[in-house]
């Protein structure tokens, strides 16, 4: 494929992309539900690129997220709800006067989220990122359920275990994907530097890495607080689409839907995240009927009852998990000359059905 | 091989869960709103914390559906939800009912805090919302189509606050649960009232999300020397948590609010279980009872499958939530959400299983009576009833 | 949010309930630590899923007392020769399949063996408790002057020091305990000795298992209430403590077990203003611990294989 012809063809996907959210935006398609799911689609992307880069591109193993998302929602939660409701909301011990008195814009309240998440985890990473794998996944873990744990107990500040509701909401499609797009963009570009290349290579053997002269702890803790500046802007997404937030919201369990989501995409894969976080949400939602009851021509079918779609989520990520180890993208990015690479394989096999079939799996 | 065998098993439950979405879908389509079945949306958690309240919840709202399965000369369908007991999870099933569902008003959910995070979704859409069991202020307060058929939290704890006080206690703790709302606000509203009334609080214990262990709670309680504890929590906690303060040879009373009222907690804490106090909305032996409330007893043992069922006050409550959602839509003659919600404020003295209920400019049901039980001989049994007047 | 009410002096009677409390949960603690210690200890594995086995063996039992009348003292050796089984087939089918395979993808596969077993239990059992059956010659009060305490409080330590000694025993005087150690040395060198790794690593499972059964038993007759998520925190609490005493090493993670029991329940008894954060307790013990020193108390210093 030529060059001209990748860039005629990405052209034509973005300008898909833009006037797809121009009509929904507009209610030509779709109806509220649909966008719901397609902005919660679109927040979890930006999480899971961020958990994406700490976990597939750098290899360390993180289970922080939730904690991390719970300050960026906190964040907006407190700084943008509108002043005349906070004693309403605070009904049990008012809000902290100094805290009241600062009512920041949405994107104001996002940024400083992502910088206290990202100041946070220098503070932690620090010590933290030493330890190796399963140490890092714990005390990550553990670090987050600190977090959520502080939260509740910070009643004037974060209203405790009640929560923040009547935050101001989502208006429009154009926020979740824009922030989207910014937000993955840097990250690829983070991600393409020379800073993504040692990431990579601190992946692959962090000993070697640092025989290489790669700094690992400074590479480390930057791929570290990336990701939680991120995730927090994430979070405070999320805080704005849900319009109402409470700690027990960021239960460690929360992060376990990003760690599917990027081992559907494949570990170390943007694009596989992106379109794993449209599938895995998507989904979710379509497993629905799982829960409901079911009656084939009149006769109740007794299994499908509350509970069962989240068993066959389990199901789903075990199968991935033990099965399909690399996702659906492994490794490697979406381009078009996969694309076309894909095309060529799928018309040989028409054309030549007698071949070898084992090699099925091909990538996008 | 193994991999093919997979792939092949993949293929079969997706077609077979494809098979099944096509015949759900098939079935739900046929009727909007303006076809030949009314959508009523019912909002709840079945799984998750809550979700054995949200079930017994969902039952009284099944069986009035059974009972009354018509409005204006159409057959109206139930759209369970399930919540998840999470309000991420809630606020989605919440748009789903509105906005891909079309449902014309909606019923729930246990747990205030779930309900309070779809407000704006039911405010937003118009489509009036009725809360069953979900007892926090906020629910209602600043949203005009969010009404509800039980009494408030401050309410309730002031029912048990002022029971303590008329028993003669003065030294009370209070127990709640680190992030539940229910709990949270319903210990602090005792913790105001009892205060109030000229009582103390000598101790206060945080029971942790996930934790089976309160010894050292129930230790620091016994220390302090309590005559009462107050602990309103979910029934994961309760149950245990009475077991593990007589254990602990506590013997003050134990008293909460309406979560507790759950043979589940019978269940787990058998004998020590005994002399529990509790506030509820309803009780099934209520010799005053109006005639809808004593055809509904029988009715709705017959429905769970015997005799010896005892009616959990929440399925009461959602029987009378469908029920006035059902008479609102008749008087306003249409599935138009502005209509039934004029017609659900007009709402007076419509006589439910848990009593007269009109809705003041909140669109909270007045209802200043509240009934106390105690657990006897391993029942729920009547003990007071409590009014308060402001 | 409250403040104190009272300070951190306090009769002697209601320091020694808090005492025997802390060593009660401590001792649970340890029984389970014990089978995440193991399985560390040879896998290198931070098996998410036990407290979930623990909490299926708890439902074990009330179906085997509750549900289909076998008496007590039938049902324990049955269950927990369930639990064992499901802990077996549980390492057959999440693990084995992926001994080659990149940590992080075990470890993923653990916790979505861990997520399938709360979500089915959530779907089959749903999520309203239940009462685990009344044990009476566990859960009898016994009071002495000012101190009230369960007859499974004082056998709950007992039992860990003979579980303790007969593991010991165990480890260090059988085939299978050479073994064991053999492959926690060396994974590579065991199998070219002709260790069978296989059944090594199901053995380790086996006695895990075993002991998240026990454990269950105490926990069910101390605290009663059975549910879904029951095994969420302890799992996540007795991995702390196992880190604390020194992965791998068993007697350090009865030791852990206990510390940090005791460590949560005195928390609680001297500063009541923190109760909120009786949760936060262990993971930052667990932090700390890890900055200081990494290999836990009793463990040995480990250097890494280039």
């Amino acid at each position: 494929m030529s060059k001209k012809m990748k860039k005629i063809c990405t052209a034509i996907l973005i300008l898909a992309a833009v006037v797809l959210i121009a009509l929904f935006d507009n209610d030509m398609i779709g109806n509220a539900y649909v966008k719901r799911v397609l902005n919660l689609a679109a927040i979890y992307a930006i999480i899971s690129v961020s958990m994406n880069l700490v976990n597939g591109f750098t290899g360390l193993f993180s289970l922080g997220q939730a904690g991390f998302m719970a300050i960026g929602a906190f964040s907006v939660a407190i700084f943008t709800v509108p002043a005349e409701y906070i004693s309403s909301i605070f009904y049990i011990e008012p809000m902290a006067p100094w805290l009241a008195a600062i009512r920041l814009p949405f994107v104001a309240a996002l940024l400083v989220g992502g910088l206290i998440a990202a100041a946070l985890s220098l503070l932690i990473g620090y010590p933290v990122l030493r330890l190796k794998s399963d140490y890092l996944a714990i005390a990550t873990l553990g670090f987050s359920e600190i977090i959520r744990i502080v939260f509740t107990q910070l009643q004037t500040i974060t209203n405790g275990a009640l929560g923040i509701n009547r935050i101001p909401g989502i208006t429009t499609m154009w926020v979740p994907f824009g922030a989207a797009a910014i937000c993955i963009g840097i990250m690829l570009l983070l991600i393409n530097s020379s800073y993504g290349r040692a990431f990579k290579a601190i992946r692959e053997d962090d000993i070697a890495a640092e025989a290489m002269g790669i700094n690992l702890s400074f590479h480390k803790n930057l791929a570290f607080a990336v990701s939680s500046f991120f995730t927090a802007i994430g979070g405070g997404l999320y805080a704005a689409l849900l319009t109402s937030v409470d700690p027990k919201q960021f239960y460690f369990t929360m992060t376990y839907n990003f760690l599917l989501i990027i081992v559907l995409g494949g570990m170390g894969s943007v694009t596989g995240t992106v379109i794993a976080s449209f599938i895995i949400t998507g989904g979710l939602e379509w497993l629905r009927f799982f829960d409901e009851p079911l009656s084939i021509m009149g006769v109740e079918i007794p299994l499908f009852r509350s509970g069962l779609r989240m068993v066959v989520f389990s199901v789903l990520l075990m199968i991935l998990v033990l099965f399909y180890r690399k996702g659906l993208m492994g490794q490697r990015e979406f381009s078009w000359d996969g694309i076309y690479r894909w095309c060529q394989k799928i018309k040989a096999k028409i054309t030549k059905p007698s071949g070898k079939s084992s090699d099925a799996k091909g990538g996008m | 091989m193994k991999r093919k065998v997979m792939a092949v098993l993949l293929v079969a439950a997706m077609a077979a869960s494809m098979l099944a979405g096509c015949g759900k879908s098939g079935g739900g389509e046929a009727g909007s709103a303006s076809g030949d079945v009314i959508k009523i949306g019912v909002f709840e958690p079945l799984t998750g914390e809550n979700g054995g309240g949200g079930s017994q919840e969902v039952d009284g709202i099944k069986y009035a559906n059974q009972v009354y399965p018509e409005v204006l000369g159409k057959k109206v369908e139930l759209v369970v939800v399930d919540n998840k007991s999470d309000k991420g999870e809630a606020t989605t099933a919440a748009t789903r009912l509105v906005e891909q569902e079309g449902v014309v008003a909606v019923i729930g959910s246990y747990g205030s805090g779930v309900s309070i995070a779809a407000g704006d979704i039911f405010k937003n859409a118009k489509v009036p919302a009725m809360g069953a069991s979900c007892t926090n202020p906020m629910v209602t307060e600043g949203n005009d189509y969010y009404f509800r058929t039980c009494f408030l939290d401050p309410f309730q704890g002031t029912v048990m606050a002022n029971y303590c006080t008329q028993q003669g206690y003065t030294k009370a703790a209070i127990v709640y649960q680190n992030g539940d709302d229910y709990s949270t606000g319903l210990a602090n509203f005792f913790k105001a009232s009892f205060e109030k009334a000229g009582g103390t609080i000598v101790s206060e214990g945080v029971i942790q999300t996930n934790d089976s262990d309160y010894n050292s709670i129930l230790t620091n309680i016994k220390a302090a020397d309590a005559e009462v504890i107050f602990a309103p929590s979910s029934i994961t906690v309760a149950g245990a948590f009475i077991k593990q303060a007589r254990a602990l040879g506590i013997e003050s009373l134990i008293c909460a609010g309406d979560t507790w009222e759950n043979e589940a907690i019978i269940d787990v804490a058998g004998e020590a279980a005994e002399g529990v106090v509790l506030s509820t909305f309803y009780d099934e032996n209520d010799a005053s009872a109006s005639d809808e409330a004593k055809k509904f007893v029988p009715g709705f043992k017959e429905y769970l499958g015997g005799d010896d069922a005892i009616i959990p006050a929440v399925s009461a409550l959602g029987y009378d939530a469908y029920c006035v959602v059902i008479d609102a839509i008749e008087r306003a003659g249409s599935t138009d959400g502005d209509a039934i919600r004029q017609a659900l404020a007009d709402t007076s003295d419509f006589v439910g299983v848990t009593g007269a209920i009109t809705f003041d400019e909140n669109g909270d049901a007045q209802k200043n009576v509240a009934i106390v039980k105690t657990v006897e001989g391993g029942e729920f049994k009547y003990l007071d009833t409590v009014t308060v007047t402001e | 949010m409250f403040r104190e009410r009272y300070g951190i002096f306090m009769s002697m009677d209601i320091f020694l309930q808090h005492l025997l409390n802390g060593i009660s949960v401590g001792s649970l603690y340890a029984l389970i630590a014990i089978g995440y210690t193991m399985v560390y200890g040879i896998l290198l594995l931070i098996n998410f899923a036990h407290g979930d086995i623990f909490m299926m063996a708890s439902y074990f039992m009330i179906f085997a007392v509750v549900d289909f009348g076998v008496p007590v003292w039938i049902s324990l050796p049955l269950i927990i020769v369930f639990t064992v089984v499901l802990g077996m087939l549980l390492e057959r089918a999440a693990y084995k399949p992926l001994r080659s395979a990149p940590r992080m993808s075990i470890m993923i596969s653990a916790i979505g063996a861990s997520y399938l077993l709360e979500n089915l239990a959530t779907y089959l059992f749903t999520g309203v408790p239940k009462g685990y059956p009344d044990i009476p010659w566990l859960t009898a009060v016994i009071n002495v002057g000012n101190i009230s305490f369960q007859i499974v409080t004082v056998i709950a330590p007992v039992l860990i020091i003979v579980i303790l000694l007969g593991l010991m025993a165990l480890v260090n005087h059988t085939k299978t305990g050479m073994a064991m150690r053999a492959v926690s040395k060396d994974f590579e060198t065991a199998r070219l000795m002709g260790i069978k790794i296989d059944k090594v690593i199901a053995a380790t499972f086996a006695i895990g298992s075993g002991l998240a059964a026990v454990g269950s038993v105490l926990w069910g007759a101390k605290y009663s209430s059975v549910y879904p998520l029951m095994g969420v925190m302890p799992g996540l609490k007795c991995f702390v403590a196992a880190v604390f005493g020194g992965i791998g090493n068993i007697p350090g993670a009865v030791l852990g077990g206990i510390v940090l029991g005791l460590g949560e329940t005195l928390l609680v008894a001297f500063f009541p203003g923190l109760t909120g954060y009786r949760d936060a307790f262990a993971f930052v013990v667990l932090i700390v611990m890890l900055l200081v020193r990494p290999n836990g108390l009793l463990g040995e210093k480990t250097t890494d294989k280039v």
